[in-house]
């Protein structure tokens, strides 16, 4: 076992990184041929959810039943005793007596570290407030493998708020591991966090513009995220914007035949209904990819798969 | 005269080569009890440092961690512990590679604000000072680790 919790990118070497898309890859043939797994037989997994993500949380639980395990847990925090004022330390002490393995989605960043120190069984964070989401950053890798049988060599867009996206933050770390050339494309007062671009220039060549049009042509991979409404002081300032970071068949004449759209989603506006048809349209894929990535990190910490 | 102002207590700390202007601020982090006997000494003329603050504790020999929490704001200062007149040991506070439990984290949605949980910091960069808190991965710069000195 290589990794005990699955609680931050930045605890992911490449070798690591490598190692949980290969697993997913053997598991998600494996699933293909033999329906439901059994290397999780007789375990079992706790989701605890002190915020509701349920696309995440059904996410974890498909990947847990398809290897063959149970879940219990809860969706949000009120229908517990958290509500009546339990440390997080305590709840995780409890669970852990019911549990061979803890996911869990807390809106306070840091959560998750702490609940994995805290813990004898292992944890894998689903999202610690506006901090880490590992998981999300190993499926977007996985689908881009998938999509093109390599990552590296790949241009590759991220596009929306890259200031506070978290998703756009871990992929573009992720991605500094690779040798791929990043575009960064982001509204004026929303672009990626200078600590970021000073982290991983010196690995990956980066194109900061504000112009999707003058990029549409050259890359491989494109991934939206959502703009969020209540980010701009201004709602004039906001519907210009929108507009100009909407991906739609006229955008994708200039685009090249292969290109992939990616999004971590929902969708608002990013990306036109009419886009989902057309051969660009990646990102259902993408949430497929979840499940064995997610089964892959749930083997893998519970040492039920090598 | 170095000599003079070090070994003028019986017993006790000196805490010497403060960066002109700090000592008050060392002095306010050190957090003494009301009842100590502290001598300050500001604007002292010194060969390394040009004007340094020195402050002297009669009775109390710091702990390490009080003598960490010096490095935050004071990276140049030294600690004499005094006894019988006489420099006993002396040390150079340095920043280490792990803080923990003297700064709070500065980034209010950190679980270390809600949870019995001490808080705890990776040192990045000792110069310029650079934190970055365990749990929530949020760093801290020199400027906004002294605001948050617990
Ligand atoms: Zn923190």
């Amino acid at each position: 076992m290589r990794f005990q919790d699955v609680i931050s990118i930045n605890d992911f070497e490449k070798d690591d990184i490598e190692y949980v898309l290969k697993t997913a890859e053997l598991l998600e043939r494996e699933l293909k041929e033999k329906g439901t797994l059994q290397y999780a037989k007789g375990k079992v997994l706790a989701t605890l959810f002190f915020e509701p993500s349920t696309r995440t949380r059904l996410s974890f639980e498909s990947a847990m039943h398809r290897l063959g395990g149970s879940v219990i847990g809860f969706a949000e925090a009120s229908a517990t005793s958290v509500k009546k004022g339990e440390s997080l330390m305590d709840t995780i002490r409890t669970v852990e007596n019911y549990a061979d393995v803890i996911v869990i989605r807390h809106p306070k960043e840091g959560a998750a570290r702490l609940a994995a120190e805290v813990a004898k069984i292992p944890v894998i964070n689903a999202g610690d407030g506006a901090n880490q989401h590992p998981t999300q950053t190993l499926l977007d890798l996985y689908t881009i493998k998938k999509e093109f049988g390599k990552i590296d060599g790949l241009k590759i867009a991220l596009l929306g708020d890259l200031k506070y996206g978290r998703t756009v933050h871990s992929l573009a770390k992720a991605l500094s591991y690779y040798n791929v050339k990043l575009y960064f494309v982001a509204p004026p007062g929303l672009e990626m966090p200078r600590h970021i671009v000073e982290e991983i220039s010196d690995k990956v060549d980066i194109v900061e513009t504000s112009n999707l049009e003058s990029v549409i042509p050259e890359i491989d991979v494109l991934y939206a995220t959502r703009i969020q409404k209540e980010r701009f002081p201004d709602p004039a300032e906001y519907n210009k914007i929108k507009g100009s970071y909407r991906v739609d068949l006229k955008i994708l004449e200039g685009a090249k035949e292969t290109l992939k759209i990616m999004h971590p989603l929902p969708r608002v506006d990013e990306i036109s209904y009419e886009v989902d048809k057309t051969r660009y349209s990646a990102y259902f894929r993408q949430v497929w990819s979840g499940v064995p990535v997610r089964m892959a990190l749930l083997g893998i910490v519970l040492g039920v798969i090598e | 005269m170095k000599e003079l102002k070090v070994s003028a207590i019986h017993k006790g700390t000196v805490i010497d080569h403060i960066p002109s202007g700090k000592g008050l601020k060392v002095l306010e982090i050190l957090n003494l009890p009301e009842d100590s006997t502290i001598l300050i000494a500001v604007n002292v003329r010194s060969e390394k440092l040009g004007k340094k603050d020195i402050i002297k504790v009669e009775g109390k020999i710091l702990s390490k961690d009080e003598v960490n929490k010096i490095a935050l704001i004071a990276p140049t200062a030294t600690v004499n512990i005094i006894d019988k007149w006489e420099v006993v040991e002396k040390k150079n506070v340095e920043v280490p590679d792990e803080i923990i439990g003297i700064i709070k984290c500065a980034n209010p949605n950190c679980i270390t604000h809600y949870e019995k949980v001490k808080p705890k910091f990776k040192v990045i960069s000792k110069k310029p000072l650079k934190l970055k808190c365990h749990y929530c991965e949020r760093t801290m710069e020199e400027e906004i680790i002294a605001k948050n000195l617990l």
